[in-house]
């Protein structure tokens, strides 16, 4: 172990445009995407790891000029839940993204300009047909794919949309499609942007940036992250100093929550936002197809779910309603409930027991 | 249980099932009986476990399971889509019994359940002597913290099925390490036998 491994960004071009959802067709398309481990010669070793609303490409390892460690290091390397020894991984950034993948903040070869709003509302769909052309580029015919909260939603969707594909599938602290409850966090967390005064319909690229709105949306994101209990132990009604009888920042969990926001708006991109939980709130595969098992018929593919019994944003009972339309018509499907005080941010921390449990699952 | 005891019990089941059936065990544990299943006669199956440690290891046995609550119903499971639903020294510690019967006559075609006897003459001496909740190795808890809420004997569990008009395929009794079916008259099972395994089906 000791050494440090190092893992590198790499773009793929789509000579090909891609049909959105929405009618529109988005062409010169970059793939932002990592590879952890090694591809064997039958390509059948290959598992797709999709992250979450804010993740990347770089999932694992470290890059050169950074000291931290890609966003589900704990789970992807040699003896991890995700084995390099024995599997091919592969990230990459989603569409929509601002992290390498083309996204809004992405030049529009017709204009030379930033897309900003000229950016196509996009889909998970859409995110997933993009993925594809990668796996199709790695000459990959055969793949697991798993993922973590909107990650889920598009393992989901893989194994929906390609069942000849997807062999095996984890959806963990996820959804067939977001609550209203979750819509209307999205919501406020967009209108904290879309009001900002740096906005500017979007075009803010080469001006000052939609900081504090970006800012607010990241901060209702990790109230929803985190749980009640989780937050009373990170911080209880602690002070930062003393009470200050002003309105600036008190208490303890109010500077976590600034501190969230301003490290945020440095690597993130608020159109990306925009797109991105909109695309989360659109996902319906229910309405889509009629119903769940409808849209899941013809998977041929093992289910793995995982739920966190403190995730409130995504439920257990969310969770259940995926394991009990596969049930129904009758897929292999295994479930656990995980006990875990961190909320929905458990599924990037409590890797223990997951990483048992996927090890087993990608063994059987 | 001790291990004699489990083995046979486990030998039983694993007779009554043909290869390559449909099982889903209900209240699987650690899935020990699936994975001798799996084994020996290639079954299809799917567990239930309610407690998370327990799914955790069924897991890494290599099973497909699901956690879930038997005592919230089998929803999710249609109508006869299994060949048999097993409930294995489980019956006892369900709030609902008679809900999870049904639920399991329900989900498949046939059904196993097997429980310690209450009626077996240990117990009965140990509370007619000592004059306090019977333990043995099979109930191995105190009267406070045993799961087992619903305890009963073979002779209960005959006037139950009566009442209900659930057929009784087979009943296997158990001694401490023999198993005898059939010949045996239901009273002198039900005082000499400390478990024993039922085959039933709804009587269409």
């Amino acid at each position: 172990m000791g050494n440090k491994i190092y893992s590198k960004t790499l773009i793929l071009k789509l000579k090909e445009p891609i049909k959105l959802k929405c009618g529109r067709t988005l062409e010169n398309i970059e793939i932002a995407y990592e590879t952890y481990g090694k591809l064997n010669e039958n390509k059948n070793n290959a598992i797709l790891v999709l992250h979450a609303l804010t993740g990347d490409a770089h999932a694992a390892f470290y890059h050169k000029d950074s000291e931290k460690p890609g966003w589900w290091n704990d789970m992807i390397g040699e003896n991890k839940a995700f084995d390099t020894s024995k599997y091919f991984i592969i990230s990459s950034n989603i569409l929509g993204g601002c992290k390498g993948t083309t996204g809004p903040s992405s030049i529009n070869p017709k204009t030379n300009k930033p897309y900003a709003l000229d950016f196509p509302v996009i889909t998970i769909e859409d995110m997933v047909n993009v993925q594809k052309k990668l796996i199709d580029y790695l000459g990959i015919k055969k793949l697991i794919v798993a993922g973590g909260s909107m990650g889920g939603m598009q393992a989901l969707e893989w194994t929906i949309k390609y069942p000849e594909i997807v062999q095996k599938t984890i959806i963990i602290a996820s959804s067939a499609r977001l609550n209203a409850q979750s819509i209307a966090f999205n919501a406020v967390a967009r209108n904290a942007i879309l009001t900002d005064i740096n906005f500017n319909n979007g075009n803010y690229y080469d001006k000052k940036h939609p900081e504090a709105g970006l800012a607010i949306a990241r901060m209702i994101g990790h109230i929803t992250y985190l749980c009640e209990e989780a937050m009373f132990k990170k911080f209880g009604r602690e002070f930062k100093d003393k009470p200050n009888f002003d309105f600036g920042i008190d208490f303890q969990v109010e500077s976590y929550l600034e501190h969230q926001g301003q490290i945020f708006v440095d690597r993130f991109d608020a159109n990306s936002y925009l797109y991105i939980t909109k695309a989360l709130d659109y996902y319906d595969p229910i309405k889509e197809h009629g119903s769940l098992e409808n849209a899941l018929k013809n998977t041929k593919s093992k289910f793995l779910i995982i739920s966190f019994s403190s995730d409130w944003l995504f439920t257990t009972k969310q969770s259940k309603q995926m394991v009990n339309a596969l049930v129904k018509i009758n897929k292999d499907v295994s479930f656990v409930e995980l006990e875990s005080k961190c909320g929905h941010d458990a599924f990037l921390l409590e890797f223990d027991k997951q990483t048992k449990i996927i090890k087993s699952f990608l063994r059987g | 249980m001790n291990k004699k005891t489990l083995n046979l019990n486990y030998k039983i089941v694993c007779d009554l099932i043909e290869k390559n059936a449909k099982v889903l065990d209900l209240g699987c544990g650690s899935g020990e009986l699936l994975k001798i299943l799996k084994k020996e006669k290639n079954i299809n199956s799917l567990g239930v476990e309610i407690n998370e440690d327990c799914v955790v290891e069924a897991l890494e046995n290599g099973l497909s399971v699901i956690q879930g609550d038997l005592d919230k119903g089998l929803d999710e499971f249609q109508n006869d889509s299994y060949d048999w639903a097993i409930l294995n020294q489980t019956l006892q510690s369900t709030k609902n019994p008679e809900f999870v019967i049904y639920e399991m006559l329900r989900v498949a075609k046939k059904c196993i359940i097997s429980f310690p006897n209450f009626a077996y003459w240990r117990i009965r001496f140990y509370l007619f002597l000592k004059g306090k909740m019977p333990k043995s190795k099979v109930l191995p808890f105190e009267w406070y913290n045993t799961p087992n809420v619903h305890l009963l004997t073979i002779e209960d569990f005959f006037e139950f099925c009566k009442k209900r008009n659930i057929k009784i395929l087979k009943s296997i009794y158990l001694t401490r390490n023999k198993a005898r079916s059939g010949f045996l008259i239901r009273n002198i099972a039900n005082f000499f036998c400390e478990q024993v395994i039922f085959v039933i089906t709804k009587n269409i």
